[in-house]
């Protein structure tokens, strides 16, 4: 899809799917009860709809992971953050994280990292709506949207979230 | 000498010192107010820290004592996972007649990177950010008369989170403005954030000659001044000075200046009472008013904390974007 958008009629579809793989993962761990927290921005826009379709209990609860990157050393304080909302206690809770896009894996490891500042998980399940390559840290999603090849230099964002819309963007 | 305003702001708008209130645009102090909103929420973690600040150093440099504003910095620097160093300076060099500047030399040499300085001399952290390293920054904790911004700021998180916005509110300021560097802080932060009136109320000689140009309204009846307000910011007085010309008695001070429940009603009714700390019971407010439903002093204590976590994030996060540890 370089080049392109792929709007909402093409990102329903994949919202269903995941709704489908992600009953499968709640159901298959009975003892701990899920907990959804979708990561800002975007991820907190796909975790809505994943939340509002599988009738979890809890209320979904958002991350700002900015306090724990990585590159606050390289890059200073982002303005734009918003606090962390956590509706219930995460010990023993399956932890359903949810993100739009996985790329380089290290918001991942700060989610985390933060997450387990809030207490002790029985297990966190990767939720993201785009999977893309640039690994930096081995790190893998468990439920995913679309596996998405880019070419060198090129970045696929997600706006919403009424429409949702991914589009390819080349970098300068 | 360059000003204040100068040298707390780069040239991208970031914070780089916060030395002062004053001359601050509104939408940085509404930055400071919305990460400071964002570092509440640490503490609802079973782990009351985040890793921001691991392996910067940060030193408390007190030449005035203030237990309450130096735990508050130190909690903040710790909840932000940076070490503190905490030197009282009257306890230390400076009686053996090391300079200011020859002080803040040897920190550096130690790889310090911030300072967060307490001095009685107006202008002493504007002297030290003028004069540090590039690469560190300086929080004034309180300097003189002049300015105490940490407080201001937390007051106006205090006022925003129980308000909402600034812009239809009237807040007075009670007390002894003249010796205040709080009441100067808070005056200047209210009038940037838009707020729509601003009160002062104290005795004569506790006012400032010059104080209506600060764009506030005088009242010298605290009856009066407290007309219909929706928050009432209370200064604390110096039991020293109760014994000096400048009032008769403490007695006296209250039964004119005090804040009592009876005078509480001429307020709007969900009207907030503030006080910087630490509170003179019966001189400057009724035991009853400051432990009451209204009183908001203790969450002021808490805002503190945040919006200090805030600031150091903010001033520390603009040297190293500017590549000064790279």
């Amino acid at each position: 899809m370089q080049g392109r958008s792929m709007g909402s009629s093409e990102i329903e579809p994949l919202i269903a799917q995941m709704i489908e793989q992600l009953r499968e993962r709640i159901a298959a761990r009975p003892k701990a009860a899920p907990l959804m927290i979708g990561i800002h921005t975007g991820g907190v826009w796909i975790a809505k709809r994943l939340h509002q379709e599988l009738g979890l209990s809890d209320p979904l609860g958002s991350l700002d992971i900015t306090f724990y990157r990585d590159d606050f050393t390289r890059v200073g304080l982002n303005p734009q953050v918003k606090p962390s909302q956590l509706p219930a206690a995460v010990d023993g809770r399956h932890i359903i994280l949810v993100d739009d896009v996985l790329h380089t894996g290290r918001t991942i490891r700060a989610a985390m990292n933060e997450l387990f500042d809030y207490g002790r998980p029985a297990a966190v399940s990767l939720v993201c709506l785009v999977d893309r390559p640039g690994r930096e840290l081995p790190i893998q999603p468990d439920v995913v949207g679309q596996h998405m090849e880019l070419q060198p230099g090129e970045h696929v964002k997600l706006s919403g979230p009424e429409p949702l819309v991914l589009t390819v963007q080349k970098t300068a | 000498m360059i000003g204040p305003h100068e040298v707390q702001v780069d040239a991208q708008g970031r914070l780089r010192h916060f030395l002062t209130t004053e001359g601050l645009s509104r939408a940085l102090l509404t930055e400071i107010l919305d990460t400071a909103d964002s570092f509440m929420s640490v503490v609802d973690q079973s782990v009351k820290k985040v890793p921001l600040l691991r392996g910067r150093t940060i030193v408390n440099l007190f030449y005035e004592p203030s237990t309450r504003t130096r735990t508050t910095f130190e909690l903040a620097a710790k909840r932000l996972s940076a070490d503190v160093l905490n030197i009282a300076v009257s306890t230390s060099s400076a009686t053996k007649g090391e300079t200011l500047l020859d002080t803040v030399r040897n920190l550096e040499a130690m790889h310090s990177d911030m300072f967060i300085v307490r001095h009685n001399q107006s202008g002493a952290a504007h002297f030290i950010a003028q004069h540090a390293a590039p690469h560190v920054a300086v929080i004034n904790a309180g300097d003189g008369r002049h300015a105490h911004p940490t407080q201001a700021m937390l007051d106006m998180l205090t006022i925003r989170r129980h308000k909402g916005s600034f812009q239809e509110l009237s807040v007075v300021i009670v007390g002894d403005i003249l010796h205040s560097r709080v009441a100067r802080s808070q005056i200047h932060a209210l009038n940037t954030l838009g707020v729509g009136e601003v009160r002062v109320v104290a005795p004569k000689t506790l006012l400032p000659a010059e104080v209506e140009s600060l764009g506030v309204k005088v009242y010298h009846d605290l009856d009066a001044g407290l007309d219909n307000v929706d928050v009432v910011m209370m200064l604390r007085l110096q039991r020293e000075r109760m014994r000096g010309t400048l009032l008769p008695s403490a007695h006296e001070y209250f039964q004119l200046f005090g804040l009592s429940a009876r005078r509480l009603e001429r307020t709007k009714p969900d009207a907030i009472v503030m006080h910087p700390g630490p509170i003179n019971r019966g001189i400057e407010i009724e035991s009853e008013v400051a432990d009451g439903p209204r009183s908001v002093i203790l969450q002021q204590v808490t805002h503190g904390i945040a919006v200090r976590m805030a600031v150091i994030s903010m001033t520390m996060g603009s040297r190293v974007a500017e590549g000064a540890d790279a």
